[in-house]
This record gives C-alpha cells, structure tokens and sequence, in this order.
C-alpha cells in the first residue's frame, strides 16, 4: 500500500515537473539565447550556449534614436513609483468611504464603482486623448498617472473595499470612543491593519504599469520619454521584421527582472490579490 | 427657517464621506462618463483628429461603414450626402476577435482547472510548482514575451527547430502564414491559465473531501465524481473565470499589435478588434469611427457577459448541500 502510494506520487510529481518545464522552457530560452553570440540564436535551440557574450546587452542598451535603456529604466520605475503611490491615496480613501462610511447616495455610487470594472478602456480613449491634448498633456506622463490619483483602477478599490470590511469593527469603535475622528480612524487603524492589500494594490499596480503598452504607444511621443515596454517596440520594425534579434532578446531579458523579483519576494501578496478580486491576465 | 439646519445636518452626515470618495468621484465623472458620453456623440460624426472644424453630423454613418457589407454595400450615402465606403476590414477584425475570443477562453480555463486539480493533491511542493505555473501568466502581457512569441514561431525559430530534430518536415513560419498566426497568440493566451489556476485551486480548496469520501463509498468513479461534485460545487468560480476572461480577451492588444509589427499581420490573419480601433483612430485620425466602434465593442462585451449570467441559472449552483 505504501509503496503505490508512494509511486503515484511520484509520478505525479514527475509529470507536473515535466509540464512545467514546457512551460517554463520559451523564458528560459530567451535567456539563455540573450547570452550567445547573434548568429547562432537562429541555430541552436539548446539551453546550453556554445559561446557566451555580452555583446548583445551592450547593443540592445544602445536603445533607440540616441536614447540608451539606461533612460528607459529609469523612466519606467519614476512613472511606476508615482503610479503606486497615486493608488494608494486614491483607491484606499475610496475603498474607506465605500466600506465603513455611511453616507447618502452609497449604494449608486458603489455599483457606478462595480459597473466600471467591466467597462472596456476603449469608450473612453478617443475623449480622454483629445482631453490631454487640449490639456497640453500628449507627450508627457501626466495622461498615465493622473488617472491614478483620481482611482480609476477599480480593480484596488474593490480588492481594498473587500479587505477592508473584515477588519473587526470593535477596533475603530474603541478608537471612536477615545475621540478619534473619521480622518484618525482612517490613517491610524484602517491603513496599519490594511497593509497586506496595501501590498498587493502596489504590487500589481507596478506590474500592469510596467507591463502596460497601450497607453504608452499613445502618449509617449519623445523617444526620451519612452518606458521600457514602449522601447522595446523600436526592436520590432514596421512590418514586423527584427533587425537585431540578440538585441531585443537581452533587452527583453532584462524588462522582465523586476516583475521576477517582485514575484519571488512577495508570492503571498499575488495569491491574495488574485483569489480575492480573480485579477485580470 | 427649518431648512438650514436640515441642510446643515446632511452636510455634518455626508462630508466626511464625500471627503474621502471625492478622487475617486472626480475621476468618475471626469475621466469615464463624461468621455463616455462625449464618445457616444462622436460616433455620430467623422471628427478627424487632425481637423476638428470640420467635423459633421453623420447620422449612422458610421455604423454603416461598420455593417453595410452585411447588407451586401460597399458604399452608401450619409445624411450630408456624402458618399462614404464601407470598411472592408471591420468584419474580418470582428471574426478574428470573435474566434480568439471563442477558442482561447474555454482552452485557457480547461488547462487552468485541469492543472489546479493537479495540484490539489496532498503533496509537497505544491506552492513552488503554482508559482512555476503563474510565472507565463506574471510575463505574458509584456511586450517582451510578444517579443520572444515572434522569434519562436516564426520559419526559422524555436518551435520549427524543435519539430525538426522531430523529424518533421516542411514546416510552415507559424506567424507569417495566415492560416496559423492567430493559433499563435491563441496559444500565447491559454500559456498564461495561471490567474484562473489559482482562483480553481482556491475554490476546489473549498469543496469538502468528505463529498468524494461518500461518493467513493456510494461507488461513484472519479469521471462521475468529477461531474457530480467537484463541476457543480465549482460553478460559481468558473462563472467567475469566464465572465473575467471574456472581457479581457476582446480587449486584446498589446500581443497582437507586437507580432504584426503594429499592423494585423499576413492577410489580416491577426487584426484585433481594439487592434483595427487603434489604426483607424491613430494611423487614419477617424476618431468618429474609432469611438463609434468602441460603443459596439461595449455591447458586444455587454451581450455576451449578459448572455453568461442568464444562462448560469441553468448551470450554476448555489450552496448545494450545506
């Protein structure tokens, strides 16, 4: 009895293992071929490189049009710092109001909230462009993250709300009673005891920054402005064809390091994020 | 003279409240109805980005322009008198979407709830190979992975190599030829099951394994335990998957756009609703047309996710069995 058990483990583990590694294998590729010298990208479908160089990290960081990926990084982190932190102030004030407060009008304004969840990006991009544009705004940031200071994520509301409203009320409660206000209550109880989604708002908020392409191909029009996914683009020409392919493969390579370091140091706060508002992807 | 201190009193209620929704209620307003509206107006017009004094009332020319080769036009007059050409495109860029969206959304929660029941077994490392399994799914939107997807599947790439060293032969550049490129990025779709993975596993977690102890003894098999406990107490979680993944996968972009080098690829093979929104809108400045187009795109979403939910009532169960 032992010994079947034992050996149906096994193979279970040998085949989720081995399904794993299929899946795995295309990242693992790129990696692997970012390292070998360009001409033998196109040969070699091993994971062992014949010859190794860095040759192709010290082409494609020449980036694009006299910009390095050196700006491009820093781009990319300066906009996902201010969008984390536009978040934050914006979703869990919102996510407060709609969780603890009574107010009139709460139940309208909730399910407007929920509504927009669903709502497809597109029946508002034409008006919002031409509203930036008036503002002066194409070109900039501004069109990317002032609508993270005004909560238009409601991703993180909703995941914030949720959070918020199993926060045992007995807390604020005896706060109230010390003569805390609505303000005290919710910068000194709801935003310490919030924290883990606190985590997981500026988590996935640096992730879909970072990841996201569409608003970037619309409002950056500086090559110095570009982020990293905006730049990487340029490796892609027009009709699709790439020049140099050792190049975009390094360049890629190193775009998705952060989103790897963030996963492996913070695993939880994804689970939670995911299975308490079935995030996106 | 009762009145302001009733209005007082609303104030002294509902301030704080307001106070801390107001980022959330400016953006509402400002950044998602108005635009709504203003964009539903559009769609009645040809605003060209380029020249917005010229802009004129078009009735439902636009629409026309979208299905007039239903009814068999290719041109029609708009109320100005104008005569305006259908787009030859928009359906092909209807029946891409639609079958992308028909094929990968029932694949993608097919492996992901096969793969979560994988992985709900009494077993070690379980948290280690889901983090494995999210990790195409944490990378899959980037245009990197759009990036690679291109190098893999193009004549001279990883996948032919691959099949080769197989032994097969006269193998197709998948991306390049129009019967296969949209089973590329159907495929680049399903790679990335991990979100609904891990809202399976947590609602197989749910399910109490004292329901299979029963059946086993009842003797019930493992394919009739599958449709009569684990399908039905699940419902509610794949309804949920379903309805997340429906509306994510006809707002496909990024993917698209990378690997037909911003355009719909061979043959439009891989011309993308929001892809075609995209060019007409930014490449052709017909904004008009643009904003008609994402009105129907939201009634689409709007119908299909309204068929889903009425439909549920016949397939999802509520707390059997509590």
């Amino acid at each position: 009895m032992k010994t079947a058990t034992f050996a149906r483990h096994t193979l279970t583990h040998l085949f989720i293992i081995a399904l794993g590694l299929v899946m795995i294998y295309p990242i693992a590729w790129m990696i692997v071929s970012s390292l070998k010298p360009n001409n033998m990208i196109f040969s070699d479908p091993g994971l062992i490189p014949k010859a190794v160089t860095f040759e192709n990290y010290i082409t494609g960081w020449q980036g694009y049009a006299g910009t390095t990926f050196e700006r491009f990084f820093l781009n990319s982190l300066l906009m996902c710092a201010v969008a984390i932190i536009g978040n934050l102030i914006s979703c869990t004030m919102a996510a407060y109001a709609f969780a603890r407060l009574k107010f009139a009008g709460r139940a309208v304004w909730f399910a407007l909230m929920m509504v927009t969840l669903m709502l497809p990006a597109h029946v508002t991009l034409v008006p919002r462009y031409i509203m930036f544009n008036t503002f002066g705004w194409v070109g900039s940031y501004l069109p990317i993250l002032v609508p993270k200071f005004l909560a238009t994520d409601a991703f993180f509301v909703f995941l914030l709300v949720q959070f918020i409203r199993g926060i045992p009320k007995e807390i604020e409660e005896a706060a109230i009673i010390d003569g805390c206000g609505k303000v005290g209550v919710f910068l000194r109880i709801i935003i310490p005891l919030a924290t883990p989604a606190l985590v997981t708002t500026a988590l996935f908020t640096f992730l879909w920054t970072w990841d996201d392409f569409f608003n970037h191909l619309l409002y950056l029009t500086n090559p110095a402005t570009f982020t990293v996914s905006r730049a990487l683009r340029t490796f892609v020409g027009d009709a699709g064809a790439v020049t140099n392919w050792g190049g975009a493969l390094a360049m890629s390579t190193l775009s998705i390091v952060p989103a790897f370091i963030l996963f492996f140091s913070l695993q939880k706060y994804f689970v939670q994020g995911i299975s308490t508002t079935g995030i996106k992807g | 003279m009762q009145i302001i201190p009733g209005i007082t009193n609303f104030f002294r209620r509902n301030a704080a409240a307001y106070m801390f929704l107001t980022p959330w209620l400016l953006g509402f307003f400002v950044l998602t109805l108005y635009p709504m509206a203003y964009s539903l107006l559009l769609s009645f017009t040809d605003y060209d980005f380029t020249q917005p004094n010229s802009t004129q009332w078009i009735g439902l020319g636009n629409y026309m322009k979208m299905f007039g080769s239903v009814f068999g036009q290719s041109e029609f007059t708009t109320v100005t008198g104008e005569i305006m050409r259908v787009d030859p495109y928009y359906m092909k860029s209807l029946s891409v979407t639609l079958t992308y969206v028909f094929v990968s959304v029932p694949l993608k929660l097919i492996v992901a709830l096969g793969v979560a029941m994988l992985l709900n077994q009494k077993l070690r490392g379980v948290p280690f190979y889901r983090a494995v399994y999210y990790i195409p799914t944490l990378l899959g939107g980037s245009v990197a992975i759009a990036v690679l997807w291109r190098k893999l599947f193009e004549k001279q790439g990883l996948v032919n190599d691959v099949l080769a060293s197989l032994g097969f032969t006269d193998l197709p550049g998948w991306i390049t030829n129009p019967n296969f490129a949209l089973w590329t990025l159907i495929l680049l779709t399903v790679w990335q099951f991990g979100s609904s993975m891990i809202i399976f596993l947590a609602g197989l977690k749910q399910i109490p394994s004292e329901y299979y102890d029963a059946a086993s003894v009842d003797g019930a098999n493992k394919v009739r335990q599958f449709f009569s406990i684990t399908i039905p107490l699940l419902s509610p979680v794949i309804l949920f998957n379903l309805v997340i993944q429906i509306i994510s996968a006809f707002q496909a972009f990024t993917q698209a756009y990378i690997i037909g080098g911003g355009r719909g690829g061979v043959l439009n093979s891989t011309l993308f609703y929001t892809l075609h929104l995209y060019i007409q809108g930014w490449t052709y400045h017909e904004m008009g047309y643009a904003s008609a187009m994402a009105w129907v795109l939201l009634i689409i979403i709007g119908v299909f996710t309204a068929i889903v939910f009425r439909s549920s009532r016949w397939w999802v169960s509520y707390g059997v069995g509590e």
